[in-house]
């Protein structure tokens, strides 16, 4: 299997863009990460989407998106994985790279929401669970990981302040990115006394809706050192799945696949926790942020909130997370999710990530779920020297 | 749903209609072709109790589409006396008096009726 590089990167801002089509997002992301390489053909295009085929109409995206780029010729499918779209298009482009089927990669996620009624929306987001035994009931998306963080705070006695922590962290993050949704900071106290979506979970707890892009390049390492002089290196990229529902799961506390993908990456990787500078998690919802730091090592269960409080996911912290934003605040245009976690990685391993920076970061980690802990994607990044 | 869906849903909405693997005992619903604990093949079609238990619960403020008019309502994990767990709306009841492990039985009821025919199917209700 060949190594793999990470070549450009690119991202158009997460936010209402009324005035874009999905498309002209995902053309305007590719373009910067061609932009950023100089390298403006590629063997295949994946495009990581989960919500165009019921918000817009319109499936065959793979190839939409290539054609928009002048790309006939390439291949080109759309990856769809429900929240994990993202991290699953960067994972099968890695696969395509690494067996040797193509020696460039274009991978775009991209989502576009805002068009769509919140009703419309919030259907489209529960259409990544089982639609006959779980939608059926009427259960949100948000209600779903209610249950979760319900059930993480009677699980260990944790406190909803000690959870509200984190987006409240993330919001701080994202004030210096210029890419991020939310460019506002918050305090626990607003957190807890915005109005309640699915209970115990508040709005601003909540990932919310927007629009994006974000764009990565792929290609074989041996070839990325003669194109540019310092390529990240995707030192594993996993993924796994879990009993498709959460209700079917004995345990709603930790997510299996996070574990199972992490662990498969951190043996194909050769690394631990430990060896991890800067760290990107799913947190969708607050509580799902806590339960990544301990499914993933950083913590022990039902003592994340204890490392959040201590500033430990700070920038400087022991181990800086989200350092854009994450979902909560840079924002969470679902398909497109993944990329902007990869590509928000590669501008910290890059020390390209301004205010942000996190002094001396060599390995990055992305987690990426998609539904309710069902899919779960893993990339371990690092810097080439 | 369509109207073939529900009528091929029926067994399941209506009598709870699981399935147990004739190798290790497991109870699946809805039912499946491969037993996830065993690996195995030889299932039977098993009508579940009705009977359980709440596990979580939670209440649904913001409705997706279709769910409108019943907001708010709750959703809650009930778990079955033959150890299956059903997602399922938990109803006759004040939200604020639910308690996990309180005891909850089936309960036949109009899950939607969005202009088309009119869904039935279950729900759950303190014992
Ligand atoms: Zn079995």
């Amino acid at each position: 299997m060949r190594r793999i590089a990470i070549i450009g990167i690119g991202c158009t801002k997460v936010g209402e863009h009324w005035d874009k089509a999905l498309r002209d997002l995902a053309v305007e992301a590719s373009l910067r990460a061609m932009e950023d390489v100089g390298l403006y053909d590629v063997d295949y295009v994946l495009v990581g989407n989960m919500m165009s085929g019921y918000l817009q109409n319109q499936e065959h995206l793979g190839a939409l998106v290539a054609d928009s780029l002048g790309l006939q010729g390439a291949g080109a499918a759309k990856i769809e994985a429900a929240c994990a779209s993202g991290g699953m298009a960067v994972h099968m482009g890695c696969q395509l790279i690494a067996s040797g089927a193509a020696d460039s990669v274009l991978v775009v996620g991209v989502e576009k929401m805002t068009d769509a009624t919140t009703q419309e929306a919030t259907k489209a987001l529960a259409m990544a669970e089982d639609q006959e035994y779980s939608a059926y009931t009427g259960t949100s998306f948000v209600g779903l990981n209610a249950l979760v963080a319900r059930a993480y705070m009677r699980a260990y006695g944790v406190g909803h302040e000690d959870i509200a922590r984190f987006p409240v962290i993330c919001h701080k993050h994202a004030l210096d990115n210029e890419f991020a949704q939310f460019r506002f900071p918050i305090t626990v106290e607003a957190v807890m006394s915005s109005p309640i979506v699915a209970d115990p979970l508040h709005l601003l707890e909540c990932a919310g809706i927007g629009d994006g892009a974000a764009a990565v390049l792929l290609a074989p390492l041996e070839d990325a050192r003669k194109i540019i002089d310092a390529p990240v290196e995707v030192l594993a990229s996993t993924v796994s799945i879990d009993k498709f529902s959460l209700h079917q799961r004995d345990d709603l506390t930790s997510f299996k696949a996070t574990r199972a993908s992490a662990e498969a990456a951190f043996k194909k990787a050769g690394l631990g926790a430990e060896d991890i500078d800067v760290l990107e998690v799913h947190d969708a919802f607050s509580v799902l942020g806590l339960i990544a730091l301990e499914d993933l090592g950083f913590a022990e269960r039902g003592k994340a909130a204890e490392l959040v409080k201590e500033g430990g996911i700070e920038i400087g912290g022991k181990i800086p997370t989200n350092t854009f934003g994450g979902l909560k605040a840079r924002g969470h245009p679902v398909g497109a999710t993944g990329v902007y976690q990869i590509v928000e990685l590669v501008r910290q391993l890059r020390g390209e990530a301004g205010k942000n920076q996190v002094e001396g970061a060599e390995r990055g980690y992305a987690q990426n779920i998609g539904g309710v802990g069902t899919t779960i994607t893993a990339h371990i990044l690092g810097r080439v020297d | 749903m369509s109207a073939p869906n529900y009528l091929r849903e029926a067994p399941r909405r209506y009598r709870l209609e699981g399935a147990r693997c004739k190798g290790c005992g497991a109870i699946h619903f809805p039912p499946k072709a491969i037993c996830d604990r065993c690996g195995g093949r030889d299932l039977e079609s098993e009508g579940l109790s009705g009977e359980g238990e709440l596990v979580a619960y939670t209440i649904i403020r913001h409705p997706p589409k279709g769910f409108e008019d019943q907001a708010p309502y709750v959703i809650g994990i009930v778990q079955l006396k033959e150890g299956v767990r059903i997602l399922s709306q938990i109803v006759d009841c004040d939200p604020t008096e639910l308690r996990e492990g309180m005891r909850l039985k089936v309960a036949i009821r109009r899950i939607k009726n969005d202009g088309g025919f009119i869904e039935y199917g279950y729900k759950f209700r303190p014992a």
